[in-house]
């Protein structure tokens, strides 16, 4: 058994298998580890990202998958789920490894778990598109602090620019540190000095004259809609765990 | 801006409102190609209600003031409530800052009659001319249309409007007689079937001309209330068939009556809310729209209820043992809809991964069946199947027996449902 460690990127996951096919590495496991910590390890390798080498696997992928397959596969990796960087690579070897296209292969155990792992992403996306709540601050900027369980914010950025083109926006993930600012043409990805963007405090001392008025709106409106008669807990939580509350507007 | 002020009207003119369940937000095309505000398309739910409704629309009503007295209704003209009515301008603020920080997809306005249809209309019309025009809003709107509101007027608001309805109220004719007697059911059809011939002719028109403007795009949809009246299953089902088939209606609502009001005419105020009729109304109408099944192998003459402990699908599935059981590697997809347990997406998934290796319960498990309904009727790749002879009954208090708590608890409405 080898254990592989790798920087973390995309380019990096396809290098690691273009190694394990030139060694022909059977039993490995893949890690991401800081480039400097690698030393822990015995029976380590450690992968250099290599472009050149990840290109040619990119382009073996491309002939077997469909563009949404590998478009998925690189949603996948890329919402740092722990410890999942096995199936990626089994379902990658499990690709090559056949002749025919297995995208819709589900009795093959990587193939169920990428199309789980996605569910999940897809999942968090959508919840993210729902949950965000943006507050107006007085430069006219609507920001949103975000807490994903994995890193969904680039998946965010086309819904919110289509949606919302003709304001500024930040949306900000708090656990990964970096955020994505609309200007009303472009975004950028930002990161933010941290005593200035999640101090909920902070954020109230920069908001608009009407900010206020519109959650207290917001939040009357959320309490009359209810229909006691109805009630009915274990959905609601169902529908909206509770890890969620902090950021919405209508449960602080 | 009257913070008071109008905090105070949005809390009664939502209230007013949130008996009508509808809050779909989808089915629309509108896109931001005017870098404007907004899109409906997806439909979001923004959050949920603590008794687990999707909130997606800003619900409100303009006013409450009604001239009418429909015996189900809160703002009915003898019910002694507060009364508050809201200004165009003020829905149109409301709804442009709830859609800016996320909180919505759109609006849902309705309203209760002030002085006549048209008046009121004309007012509901003006709200969504004025977001559409002035504020390039693109996000959904769904107007209610007041029944015997003019053609002109209905018109005008499919242009602006993702979505219009016609609420029928009482599945029967005779129902609506009973509970609101100012109210006729041929000023309900009527709207229903000039929004249907305008949306099938502008639909044609925007075949030939691209630019020609979208009219309603995510069509429209009407509500019953359920439980106020003495109905069975059958005459709502086959009443919300005919809609659908007749008035190429989107979707058919139906809404457990709250006991709000007292009245001779209604059920007693303690009466509980027909939340698993409901759920289970809802559930036979997917099966109608998307499974393929006919409104009567789902209630008939022998059948005008629906079983409330379990859901139609299984129902359906034990009057019926003579078909199952079913080969799961080789029937067709029609067939594996049919199956208890098993959804839409899982019966495409095992459509797609069957042509790979032939499946087993492992596998089935793995794509989402719930095999604890689905195996009394399917066989797969296995030497284990059942075998004994089971009747439908056995099979149901089998279920029954393993899921008891979930099955009779189970209230939720649309969303998860096989
Ligand atoms: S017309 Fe509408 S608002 Fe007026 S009483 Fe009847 S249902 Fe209520």
């Amino acid at each position: 058994m080898y254990t592989l460690v790798y920087d973390g990127t995309f380019e990096g996951l396809l290098t690691a298998v273009f190694e394990i096919y030139e060694r022909k590495l059977f039993h490995v496991k893949l890690i991401k580890v800081e480039w400097r910590s690698g030393a822990m390890f015995e029976e380590v390798l450690q992968i250099i990202t290599d472009d050149k080498r990840a290109t040619r696997v990119l382009a073996g992928l491309r002939r077997k998958l469909s563009s949404a397959g590998v478009q998925r596969l690189y949603i996948a990796h890329m919402a740092e789920m722990v410890d999942e960087e096995s199936s990626i690579i089994g379902f990658i070897r499990y690709v090559f490894d056949t002749d025919v296209n297995v995208e819709e292969d589900y009795g093959n155990k990587y193939v169920m778990r990428l199309s789980e792992i996605l569910k999940m992403v897809r999942r968090e996306k959508h919840r993210m598109e729902a949950f965000i709540r943006f507050q107006k601050l007085a430069d006219e900027t609507y920001y949103a602090a975000i807490e994903p369980d994995f890193n969904v914010l680039p998946l965010l950025i086309r819904h919110f620019k289509n949606r919302y083109a003709d304001q500024k926006w930040i949306i900000y993930d708090i656990k990964r540190r970096y955020g994505i600012h609309y200007d009303l043409h472009d975004t950028q990805y930002i990161s933010l000095d941290f005593s200035d963007a999640s101090k909920p405090a902070d954020v109230i001392s920069a908001y608009s004259k009407d900010e206020k008025i519109y959650q207290h709106l917001w939040k009357n409106y959320f309490a009359s809609v209810n229909i006691v008669l109805r009630k009915n807990t274990k959905l609601h939580l169902r529908h909206i765990p509770k890890r969620y509350w902090r950021h919405l507007t209508e449960k602080i | 801006m009257n913070e008071e002020r109008i905090t105070e009207k949005l809390n009664i003119l939502a209230d007013a409102a949130k008996y009508d369940v509808s809050c779909a937000s989808s089915g629309s095309k509108r896109k931001n190609e005017n870098k404007g505000l907004g899109n409906a398309s997806n439909g979001i739910c923004h959050s949920y209600t603590e008794d687990g409704r999707c909130v997606s629309l800003l619900k409100i009503l303009l006013t409450n003031h009604c001239i009418f007295d429909c015996a189900y209704c809160v703002s009915r003209k003898n019910n002694d409530i507060k009364r508050a009515a809201f200004t165009v301008q003020e829905v149109v603020d409301l709804t442009i800052n709830f859609y800016r920080r996320n909180y919505i997809e759109g609006l849902f306005l309705s309203s209760g009659i002030f002085k006549d249809a048209d008046y009121t209309m004309e007012r509901l019309v003006r709200v969504a001319k004025k977001l559409r025009t002035e504020h390039k809003f693109n996000g959904y709107i769904h107007l209610k249309s007041i029944p015997g509101a003019s053609d002109e007027l209905m018109r005008e608001a499919g242009l602006y409007a993702d979505r219009l309805s016609v609420n029928l109220e009482m599945p029967t004719e005779a129902g609506l007689k009973l509970l609101a007697p100012d109210k006729n059911r041929q000023d309900m059809i009527d709207p229903m079937k000039f929004l249907k011939d305008e949306i099938i002719l502008r639909t044609e028109e925007k075949k030939l001309f691209k630019k020609a403007p979208m009219f309603a795009p995510a069509g429209q949809s009407t509500q019953v209330i359920i439980g106020a009246t003495p109905e069975d299953d059958q005459q709502i089902l086959q009443s919300a068939n005919y809609f659908y088939k007749n008035f190429n209606l989107k979707r058919v609502y139906y809404s457990g009556y709250v006991p709000v009001l007292a009245d001779q005419r209604l059920p007693d105020l303690n009466t509980s809310v027909p939340m698993v009729r409901e759920n289970r109304l809802y559930q036979a109408d997917w099966l109608m729209r998307f499974y393929g099944f006919h409104v009567n192998e789902i209630v008939n003459n022998q059948q005008p209820l629906l079983d409330l402990d379990i859901d139609p699908k299984l129902s359906w599935a034990i009057r019926n043992m003579q078909v199952f059981p079913i080969d799961i590697n080789k029937a067709d997809l029609q067939m594996i809809l049919r199956v208890p347990g098993i959804g839409l997406l899982s019966a495409q998934k095992i459509i797609g991964a069957r042509k790979f290796a032939k499946l087993s319960w492992e596998q089935l498990k793995k794509i989402g069946v719930a095999l604890n309904r689905a195996r009394y009727f399917i066989i797969c790749k296995s030497n284990e199947f059942e075998r004994r002879d089971l009747t439908g009954n056995n099979i149901k208090q089998f279920i029954l027996a393993e899921s008891q708590s979930k099955y009779i608890k189970n209230t939720q409405s649309q969303l998860s449902l096989f």
